[in-house]
């Protein structure tokens, strides 16, 4: 083991020179480069991330995410790594630098929230509190009691919560704890639906005010596309893809999710609601996009989940039909997915580059209607569902 | 009655339990959590009490605690008093006879508390003594209580051990179980049955605390 040698990801500059006086030219950041063997499981993940805002460790299970996060926080020891919060280094195998769990100051939501049994909800969130006592960044008690709502459950003991509510108090001691990272196991896996909706508000609310980096463990494509501003795509233990959300989620997230069904996210905005149809507008770079009628207010950014078998393809556009999302667009290419089924990547027929769509269809309708890499289409969008 | 025998014995057993307590406890975290050979063979030593006849024990007592024996020898050089024939000397038999059940019951709650509620206190700042005291501690308060009557109990019935090394001196070794003893061989049957209903009593009423404490719903999730 102690052959592994590592590198650090790359910082432009070195943040210690003693003669930097100014201003870092670097802006501040997470580096993580972690070897680690469990059993015949290989994690070697290297990425660095932004200093502050979400990170969707994104990825299949099984693909070494919450393993790559409880070495973060210091919980498993690799066999060799590098860890920097935000000019704080962590662990540095190569000089034998390894700070115990408790030095660190990684904040940690497990998948199940696991408040101690013995204290009360107010104990619970005072726990870390105390024994973080003069750090900066400190959050007080009655703003985190704020932000989760937490008032009424404080004086009541954690066996008498709902999933829901404790995973909002696990936050809530996390956080008071003047954590340097906040890390999230998949914090919604063990809730039910219902809860899940209860407790993503609370999440939106924490991505925009908190000042800390976020490591936000998840398989799911709707919480990366409500969550994340960057995205880090784990698969067997390695980093596959990394860059920012934006970008990322344009076409990536379908292949790389290990979805069955292939989709691609587009980015809009809501334009208006159509209260008699029930139905909203929302612009997007292929046009206009018509779908159920949206909660968002108008000017909201959204994420819109299109699969790949509900598009289908026209060489002009048709007015005597029910579907209301027709779309020009050039074929930017194409490959036979399965025997007799093509997979095509389309993109808006004029303006912006890097924006796709995926469209599955037979290859019958390819060769009748003489497609090819470069045609003109419409694209014809049977349904369309907001990811949230 | 012989209320002497009865001082001494509940003054052997408060004091032998909390002197246990101090030891086992941290014993009891380090068996639970230490899976290599020698805390296998720690735990084999510990438990050797359950198995060995008290007199045994108490013979060796006798040997290595005597003003020749290994511990005696270097204990009455050093200054201190006799440990044969003597109260402490009772004290010291009596924690080594116990230890056992004093033990296994801290060392089974510990073993299941989840790593988990460790693992949050790690990320909460908490090192390691102050998860000990303020986690594994309170998570095993059950078994903590259950030992600690357990031993209380356990030491108040020792009988073969503190006859070795105690002697019978009244005020000062003579316990219960040595009086009742006595009583018989006097044939002084009416002091023999009220010392011996007592002693049935109270070992009732203890064992059935800790087996109601046992029975009743845990509120750990």
């Amino acid at each position: 083991m102690s052959t592994i040698r590592l590198t650090p990801p790359s910082t432009p500059s070195d943040p210690s020179d003693p003669t930097d006086l100014s201003e870092p030219a670097v802006a501040p950041n997470c580096a993580v480069h972690i070897k680690h063997r469990q059993g015949s499981f290989l994690l070697d993940a290297r990425f660095s991330t932004p200093g502050r805002g979400v990170t969707a460790l994104f990825g299949p299970s099984g693909a070494g995410k919450t393993s790559l996060l409880r070495c973060v926080a210091g919980l498993t020891q690799p066999a060799a790594g590098f860890v920097a919060v935000n000019g704080a280094v962590w662990l540095d195998t190569a000089h034998h630098v390894c700070l115990p769990a408790h030095q660190r100051g990684a904040g940690y939501v497990f998948q199940e929230a696991s408040l101690f049994p013995h204290l009360s909800v107010h104990q619970n969130v005072r726990y870390g509190q105390r024994r973080a006592k003069d750090r900066e960044h400190g959050l007080s008690l009655e703003q985190a009691v704020e932000w989760l709502a937490l008032g009424p459950l404080l004086p009541r003991m954690p066996a008498g919560l709902s999933g829901g509510e404790r995973q909002r108090v696990a936050i809530a001691r996390a956080l008071l704890a003047s954590p340097k990272i906040l890390l999230l196991d998949e914090p919604l896996s063990a809730l039910d639906e219902a809860s899940r909706q209860e407790i993503f508000p609370y999440l939106t609310r924490l991505h925009q005010e908190l000042r800390i980096p976020v490591f936000y463990v998840t398989h799911l494509v709707k919480e990366v596309a409500r969550l994340a501003d960057y995205i880090v795509f784990l698969r067997d233990g390695q980093v596959t893809h990394a860059g920012p959300a934006h970008e990322m989620l344009r076409d990536i997230v379908a292949q790389d999710a290990g979805e069955d069904t292939p989709f691609c996210l587009i980015e809009a905005t809501v334009i208006a609601h159509d209260a008699q149809y029930h139905l909203s507008q929302a612009d997007s770079a292929f046009g206009v996009i018509t779908l159920p009628a949206l909660a968002q207010a108008a000017g909201s950014r959204v994420w819109v989940q299109v699969f790949a078998r509900e598009v289908s393809i026209g060489l002009r556009i048709e007015h005597d039909m029910s579907i209301l999302n027709q779309w020009p667009c050039r074929v930017v290419s194409a490959a036979e997915s399965r025997p007799g089924q093509m997979l095509l990547r389309l993109g808006p027929a004029a303006g912006e580059v890097g924006v796709h769509l995926l469209a599955q269809i037979t290859r019958k309708s390819w060769d009748l209607l003489r497609l090819g890499v470069g045609t003109q289409v419409f694209a014809r969008v049977k349904s369309v569902s907001l990811v949230e | 009655m012989d209320w002497s025998a009865i001082t001494v014995t509940l003054k052997l057993g408060g004091v032998t339990t909390v002197l246990l307590m101090l030891v086992a406890t941290p014993l009891a975290w380090w068996l639970a959590r230490d899976r290599r050979w020698w805390a296998t063979c720690a735990e084999s030593i510990i438990a050797l009490p359950l198995v060995l006849p008290p007199t045994v024990l108490g013979f060796y007592l006798l040997v290595l605690l005597g003003p020749q024996g290994l511990v005696g020898q270097f204990w009455e050089g050093m200054g201190g008093p006799r440990l044969v024939f003597s109260f402490w000397g009772l004290v010291i038999g009596s924690m080594l006879f116990s230890l056992p059940f004093v033990v296994q019951p801290i060392q089974q709650a510990f073993r299941i508390i989840d790593e988990r509620y460790l693992e949050v206190a790690a990320t909460l700042r908490a090192r390691p003594i102050d998860r000990f005291f303020t986690v594994a501690l309170p998570l095993a308060r059950r078994g903590l209580v259950s030992a600690a009557t357990l031993g209380f109990a356990h030491t108040l019935g020792e009988f073969g051990v503190v006859l070795m090394i105690g002697g019978s001196i009244p005020g000062r070794t003579k316990v219960i179980s040595i009086a009742i003893y006595d009583a018989v061989e006097s044939s002084n049957y009416p002091l023999a049955h009220q010392m011996s209903a007592l002693m049935l009593v109270a070992s009732f009423l203890l064992l059935f605390t800790v087996y109601w404490m046992n029975r009743r719903p845990t509120r750990q999730p």
